[in-house]
């Protein structure tokens, strides 16, 4: 129990150290490009931390990817799709955290937009059944009516 | 010695939670008043010990009792004594007790207002989340004791309290965020009553509502706060990242969200009801969902507790029973009724379905982006992200489209809407939104379409609202406190929706390197480095970094932080933030670089508090919409009717 | 509404559920799964620790199966798994190549005299560029290839004896150089026995 305690307090130190948001002094050729370099670095994933961008956090290895795509967006010219394509390629689609659109994530994508789908389907359904018994209830009700006047 | 006493309330609230549990779902005694009696002091009781056991967990921080393993990893002899106190659900044990003391608190407001509703049905209502409150109970004290004690080992001193948590955000974000998320097992046991009772009508739905709009306006605020705390701490200058945990408080609140408009149409239409049931089932379950995600490990994220695979799967056990159980009883007793759908669609009833309808597709994509990738590594192996890019995707054009629709609820009445009423909103309000939209628009740099739909939708909404309140003060009409406070909430959306928009997409960041005396230009600013000085602080010593920040005529100084906690040795730096209407200003230090130069993150960020104020704004226009008198007057009406039920004879 | 359709919800939650359930069960939350598996190494050129002028490339690791193994000072997990690694060096054919990643060479050069060097050279990647080649994160990380530089398998953390027993001595011996010990307990009294 004590173990586990102490192993959870050295966590606990180890991993904050990393909380700290990173500021990097890089130099780029424009600031379009540097907007560039800000957009793609907040799409990929630091693949140690507990889920953040790698523009998020301070582990090494977020610094080394921020470095690479930095040299391969100023120095070697990657274009965007190049850039996730080169970083995929290292270390897998976990590092996108746009999922790739392939054979097997289709229905990762897909299934959103059907229930966008399915969401309207149904409001079209209630709203036809909201005319048909709009028809049905004016009958109803003069039928009603009808009888009321026949039982006075 | 106090430790043990807190262990023990907890014991013996988890008996009374059982004995109130049993009493208010399965006695039929035919002496009702005893029943109910019981049930109430039961209830009472829970409060009572779990506020003795709470007390306990304070008062061991505060006088750090360091032989209390809780304490020893949260705390430190150095912390402050409001952190101190706070520390008490800085962590996974301690905020489950805190999660408790809200649970035996709404208990409590309950009775309160016992006098409100039938007793049968009451103690119904008070069983049930008797039962909720024992499975928490459980939970507690066997896997997560936060009464633990460090004997024979007792450190000297404690291993401190997270530096990110060492700040007014732990104070006031999980308190007020579990009386959302612990307030919404009141519709929800509202709803298991009825369908025990088998009593689903529009009385139901009153009496549920000015519960489920307070718990969702706690829960909003809750939200909002935990977003502010998160941009203000961690220096990046984003208030949203689509974590899991974030998500994990997000979906109660679509839920309830869709919830309080439903109860609102059961109530005025009795219409909707079997769904209404569903939404209130949901509500809970998805806080339920929510606290597996956060405590279980299942998914990472900065922002969760220690992982713990045995507390995960107790959550889980829970979760699948009381969720499974309601669902089931929903399937059996549920009216199969086919709604009565009288109804045109320029009516009340088919707006707040839409509205219904967009939000459970957005609860429904957000699940689906949170949970995925836990299927995707089941099925196939591999492991994938979901994140920003995905959610933002389909979460903004549900926005908008939501946002299209509430602008056209103040003229839309209820069954029907005759085409003139629409007809003097879309020549005059639509016009003048999409002109000054427009305006707006064409003034922020860089410019995108989505903004432009925003501002358009977002102006639409406020117009309507307000040239619909003129109407109504011309016409000498009564402004009821519900109407006041759907208005409110609804310009309060629109503003969130500007704010996010402009601040999403108009925001300026620089990383520069800056010398003593350094001038740089951040968008419309001018900021000057003076230099850093060290600080001392209470727990901390500190690297501070001074900087002058013009804009137009006015001056500002800001002083962001290096700090190096002495207990542990944990860096963390704190930003400088200058917090304006309109705009922010922020600063943040990296990293000392040569010659007395700094690496400085500089922020400015137009709108962001837009995003919070808007969201105060309709919390508490939710709360505004049930103050309103025909609620209060609940209790004499009720009290008319059961002295007549008591005096012709009949009982329970 | 039929009856059925009512439990619709029911069905919907036991699947967020299950969901719920898998991941729980999925063990090796903290490990990704290597994208370079069953793809060539990648091209590189670096230095070798000890040894200024020698320069190595990616045929340096071809012709006969080679285990990478990346370490540093820094890791205490490399500490722990060191002395795993001078076992297999010492009992399998297998060439192990060390790679100091994100360190500092005197200190490395150092690490190897006092505990030992199973290496049979070790290449310096020292501002972590060969890294992120790789896809490594952190250290430890061992990739195991084959003959024709290819990665049939990639241990993310320690190399302990259970890795060893279940990952790497199958796969060493079905590449020839490892002779796995013959099974203790084999009473076939069928068959060719006698």
């Amino acid at each position: 129990m004590t173990l586990r305690v102490l192993c959870l307090m050295a966590l606990l130190t180890a991993m904050q150290s990393w909380a700290v948001s990173p500021v990097d002094v890089y130099t780029f050729d424009s600031p379009e490009q540097q907007q560039r370099y800000k957009g793609l670095i907040a799409e990929f994933r630091c693949p140690k931390c507990l889920n953040t961008n790698i523009a998020g956090s301070d582990a090494p290895i977020a610094q080394d990817l921020r470095r690479t795509v930095h040299r391969l967006v100023v120095q070697e010219g990657y274009s965007d799709q190049e850039l996730r394509d080169f970083l995929q390629a290292r270390y897998g689609d976990f590092v996108l955290y746009n999922p790739p659109f392939n054979s097997r994530t289709l229905l990762i994508w897909l299934v959103p937009l059907g229930l966008a789908i399915v969401g309207m389907l149904v409001l079209f359904g209630l709203l036809r059944r909201a005319r048909q018994q709009q028809a049905v209830n004016l009958d109803e009700s003069q039928r009603q009516r009808v009888r009321a006047l026949l039982e006075e | 010695m106090i430790a043990e006493l807190g262990q023990l309330s907890l014991a013996l609230a988890a008996c009374l939670a059982l004995t109130a549990s049993a009493a208010g779902l399965f006695a039929h005694g035919p002496s009702t008043q005893l029943l109910r009696q019981s049930t109430v002091s039961m209830v009472v009781g829970q409060f009572v010990f779990a506020a003795l056991a709470f007390t306990a967990l304070v008062y061991s921080f505060v006088t750090d009792d360091f032989s209390v393993s809780y304490v020893a990893t949260h705390s430190n002899s150095l912390l402050p004594l409001p952190y101190k106190i706070s520390a008490t659900w800085g962590g996974h044990e301690g905020s489950f007790l805190l999660w408790i003391l809200i649970m035996t608190i709404w208990m409590l407001l309950l009775t309160l207002r016992r006098d409100n509703y039938p007793v049968r049905f009451f103690s119904r209502v008070l069983g049930t989340m008797s039962l909720m409150n024992l499975g928490f109970l459980c939970f507690a004290i066997f896997t997560s004791n936060p009464f633990e004690r460090l004997i024979p080992m007792t450190p000297a001193d404690g291993a401190d309290l997270n530096p990110l948590l060492q700040d007014f955000g732990l104070i006031v974000h999980p308190p007020l965020l579990y009386a959302g998320y612990v307030g919404l097992a009141v519709p929800f046991s509202f709803a298991v009553a009825a369908l025990l009772e088998n009593r689903v009508d529009a009385a139901w739905a009153r009496w549920s509502r000015p519960w489920t709009n307070f718990a969702w306006a706690f829960l909003t605020v809750g939200i909002a706060l935990g977003s502010w705390w998160a941009y203000y701490e961690l220096g990046w200058g984003g208030w949203w990242f689509w974590d899991p945990v974030e998500n994990a408080s997000f979906m109660p609140w679509l839920a309830a969200t869709a919830l309080i408009h439903s109860l609102a149409v059961t109530e005025k239409r009795g219409t909707f009801k079997s769904w209404t049931l569903l939404l209130a089932i949901a509500g809970f379950s998805l806080s339920l969902l929510g606290a597996f995600i956060v405590r279980s490990g299942v998914l990472t994220s900065v922002h969760a507790f220690a992982v713990d695979p045995e507390r995960g799967m107790y959550i889980l056990i829970f979760l699948g029973a009381v969720v499974g159980g309601s669902l089931t009883l929903y399937g059996l007793r549920a009216y199969g009724e086919r709604a009565d759908v009288g109804f045109k669609i320029l009516s009340r009833e088919f707006f707040m379905l839409i509205n219904n309808v967009i939000l459970v597709v957005s609860l429904a994509v957000v699940m689906w982006g949170t949970l995925a990738p836990i299927g995707y590594e089941a099925i196939s192996g591999g492991r994938i992200s979901i994140g920003v890019p995905f959610f933002n995707m389909f979460f903004v054009p549900l926005m908008l489209l939501l946002g299209l629709a509430v602008a056209l609820v103040p003229v839309l009445n209820w069954k029907r809407t005759p085409w003139q009423s629409i007809k003097s909103t879309l020549t005059a309000a639509l016009p003048v939104s999409a002109l000054l939209g427009g305006i707006w628009w064409y003034t922020t740099d860089p410019k995108s379409a989505g903004v432009l739909a925003a501002l358009i939708v977002a102006l639409w909404i406020v117009a309507t609202h307000l040239l619909d309140l003129v109407k109504r003060l011309r016409q000498s009409r009564s402004l009821p406190l519900a109407y006041v406070g759907m208005s409110l909430a609804h310009i309060g959306f629109a503003v969130s929706v500007i704010g996010i928009a402009i601040t999403a997409t108009q925001s300026v960041e620089e990383d520069v390197r800056m010398a003593p005396n350094d001038v740089t230009t951040l968008g419309v600013e001018e900021v000057r480095f003076l230099g850093v000085r060290e600080v001392q602080g209470p727990n901390y010593v500190a690297q501070q970094g001074v900087f002058v920040v013009t804009n137009g005529s006015r001056t500002f100084e800001l002083r962001p932080e290096k700090r190096r906690y002495l207990a542990g040795g944990n860096i963390m730096t704190e930003a400088g933030i200058d917090a304006g209407l309109f705009a922010d200003t922020y600063i943040s230090l990296g990293e000392p670089l040569d010659g007395g130069a700094w690496a400085v993150r500089l922020h400015y960020k137009p709108m962001v508090r837009w995003v919070w104020l808007g969201s105060l704004m309709f919390a508490f226009g939710g709360m505004l919409a049930v103050m309103d008198k025909r609620y209060r007057k609940l209790r004499t009406r009720r009290d008319v009717s059961i002295k007549a039920a008591l005096g012709s004879g009949s009982a329970g | 509404m039929s009856r059925a359709s009512l439990f619709i919800p029911l069905g919907i939650f036991l699947l967020i559920v299950s969901v719920g359930y898998i991941g729980f069960s999925l063990d090796n939350r903290n490990e990704l799964p290597s994208a370079l598996l069953h793809q060539p190494f990648p091209e590189f050129s670096a230095g070798v620790l000890g040894d200024p002028d020698r320069r190595v490339s990616k045929a340096d690791l071809l012709g006969r199966p080679t285990m990478v193994n990346v370490w540093a000072t820094w890791c205490p997990t490399c500490k722990a798994e060191h002395a795993e690694l001078m076992r297999i060096a010492e009992l399998s054919d297998v060439r192990l190549v060390g790679v100091n990643y994100k360190d500092v060479a005197a200190k490395a050069r150092r690490w190897l005299v006092d505990f030992g060097n199973p290496y049979e050279f070790v290449i310096v990647d020292q501002d972590g560029g060969l890294g992120v080649e790789l896809g490594v994160y952190g250290a430890p990380e061992t990739f195991l290839l084959n003959a024709e530089g290819e990665v049939v398998y990639k241990r993310v953390g320690e190399v302990n004896r259970r890795i060893w027993r279940d990952e790497l001595a199958p796969r060493l011996a079905q590449m020839g150089v490892y002779k796995m010990p013959a099974p203790e307990t084999e009473n076939s009294t069928m068959g060719s026995g006698r």
